[in-house]
């Protein structure tokens, strides 16, 4: 009993260390005053001054559209990748395509983004581009980290199916590609969603590969902080970052919510086919 | 399905992605080698990689002065921050892993979502954040005062810059390390105690060896952020501690390209080793347990 105790204080005093920093952030970002520690007296202040900032709000823009291109496009990617590495049978081949796919995830964010950005200026400079940086480059880089944790999340499902299944569906007149959508894809569903949010979220964080690939033109988010962060200090920040809180907040919540009632849906299912 | 579609569909499906693969991971690394290896007019030279192991400052501490290697002082201090934020992330990670994998499957969920939340936030806000915590004038200080406890100095410290990388990815030990502990048979750990096995030992001898796969995955993930850092190193070392990656940053924002994929290269051949090295004990000791 005197463990359990123990155990529960300690998981207590990790939650603080996790969520103090924010809770912070919270509180200061409603300060009246631009002091970080001494609250003067509730204000909106730098909400209204954020919303009034149209370069972040440009930059939340331009985050979305990225996020959305590039998870999308390394979903559609990297399920077709995995549909046919699972269907390799050559064991030399296999294992090469396994070990590049680990790569990005493996080597640090900042090689990875010298590596694209080197590649992309070199060849800028052979087509006499001054800037060959831009949303284009910025879009190839994040499909390049999402594509392997599409592949990851895909690849154990297909192997979970029974590998006979599209082969029926073929049997039974199905062309492959309609075999594909009615039998395959069904059973690779969940593997396919949880690629799919796995690379919006990666894409829509990253800072690293972005700062190195990104353009001019071209900020996102991240890189629209880093530059706020760079200059003085201003509770901006903190409004945004309460703001992102929230939302991602609400959207965890709102998943374990569907989760919830999808298990719910399940289990009546189950008992209404036992009656 | 004959062999002629099968092979039409395993082309169709692989293609795209084998291409996208070799120009975008490929050839971008080997990029790296090859301007690691050349001057600003694509010569080939070493100048680069010995550059790194040879280039010299001064370090004036008020009184004396000494020559230093300078970016063998700033790999090795990388690499020291690395390690000491990485072993006080498994310290205070794994004894919650074990927690969590104990208490009951409501509870688990809840701690899971606790721990995962920061994770979601961007590692720039939380970098930012506890640069507010622990300025001269931030909340820390303030609070200290308030106690009569005087003020103290942390900012532009190594503490300081791995208070931040334990912060930034202490989910990323927490979780993979929970992960494998969740699936331990408690019939194993029973079975351990119902033999006579001290609670300590079962521990030591039944879940430590059990949970090294989770450990092992745990420190990579913490150790090589934390060692190609720049950003907390910029923000809480008060730019006075120089990381890797940081020099890898400074050369690419002054434009020499060709010095930033030098040291870039050199980190890249050092982590492999490194990661090699580790795969190889942890199949000696999986092969002797």
């Amino acid at each position: 009993m005197k463990m359990k105790r123990a155990s529960k204080i300690y998981t207590a005093l990790i939650m603080i260390f996790l969520f103090a920093p924010i809770a912070i952030l919270l509180v200061f970002s409603f300060n009246e005053a631009k002091s970080l520690s001494v609250f003067t007296g509730f204000s909106l202040k730098w909400y209204r001054e954020l919303f009034r900032d149209s370069e972040t709000l440009r930059a939340v823009l331009n985050t979305l559209l990225l996020a959305v291109s590039a998870s999308l496009i390394s979903t559609v990617m990297g399920t077709a990748a995995a549909v046919g590495i699972n269907k390799l049978r050559n064991k030399v081949l296999r294992s090469t395509l396994d070990s590049v796919t680990n790569i990005p995830m493996i080597n640090p964010d900042i090689i990875t983004g010298i590596s694209l950005m080197l590649m992309f200026v070199f060849v800028g400079r052979l087509f006499g581009a001054a800037t060959s940086l831009s949303f284009w480059t910025m879009l190839i880089s994040h499909i390049t980290f999402c594509l392997p944790y599409v592949i990851l999340q895909v690849l154990p499902k297909l192997q979970q199916m029974d590998q006979a299944l599209p082969e029926a569906a073929m049997d039974l007149g199905c062309t492959p590609l309609r075999a594909f959508f009615k039998a395959e894809l069904p059973e690779i569903m969940p593997g396919v969603v949880t690629g799919l949010i796995m690379a919006f979220t990666m894409s829509l964080d990253d800072f690293v590969i972005s700062y190195f690939t990104a353009g001019n033109g071209f900020q996102t988010l991240p890189i629209r902080i880093y530059s706020m962060t760079k200059k003085t200090v201003t509770p901006k920040m903190y409004a945004l970052a309460t703001i992102i809180f929230f939302v991602i907040l609400s959207l965890l919540l709102l998943s374990n919510f569907y989760d919830e009632e999808a298990m719910n849906k399940r289990r009546q299912k189950k008992k209404s086919k036992e009656k | 399905m004959n062999d002629k579609t099968r092979r039409l569909i395993q082309r169709l499906t692989l293609t795209p992605y084998s291409v996208w693969a070799v120009l975008f991971i490929v050839v971008p690394l080997l990029f790296v080698a090859y301007y690691a290896f050349t001057d600003q007019n694509f010569r080939f030279t070493f100048d680069n990689i010995s550059r790194f192991f040879t280039a010299t400052s001064v370090v004036d501490n008020g009184e004396t002065t000494r020559e230093v290697h300078t970016y063998l002082v700033i790999f090795m201090r990388s690499l020291k921050l690395a390690v000491i934020s990485t072993a006080v992330c498994l310290l205070m990670g794994y004894p919650l892993a074990y927690i969590m994998a104990r208490a009951s499957e409501r509870t688990q969920s809840v701690l899971l979502t606790l721990i995962m939340i920061p994770m979601w936030m961007n590692f720039l806000i939380r970098t930012y954040a506890w640069m507010t915590i622990l300025q001269d004038t931030g909340i820390l200080n303030g609070f200290l005062s308030a106690l009569h406890l005087g003020r103290i100095h942390i900012i532009g410290t190594e503490s300081a810059v791995v208070i931040g990388m334990v912060y930034d990815y202490f989910p990323y030990m927490v979780l993979p390390i929970y992960s494998i502990m969740a699936k331990l048979d408690v019939k194993l750990l029973e079975a351990a105690s119902d033999l006579g096995c001290p609670g300590l030992s079962v521990l030591r001898r039944v879940i430590w060896p059990l949970s090294i796969p989770g450990v092992l995955s745990g420190i990579t993930m913490v150790l090589i952020p934390s060692i190609s850092t720049f950003y907390i190193s910029q923000k809480l070392g008060n730019g006075k501690f120089f990381l890797i990656g940081d020099a890898i940053e400074g050369q690419y924002t002054a434009n020499n390209l060709h010095f930033a994929a030098a040291i870039a290269f050199i980190l890249m051949v050092i982590l492999l080793v490194c990661m090699a090295l580790m795969q190889k004990l942890a199949n000696r000791r999986l092969v002797a347990a």
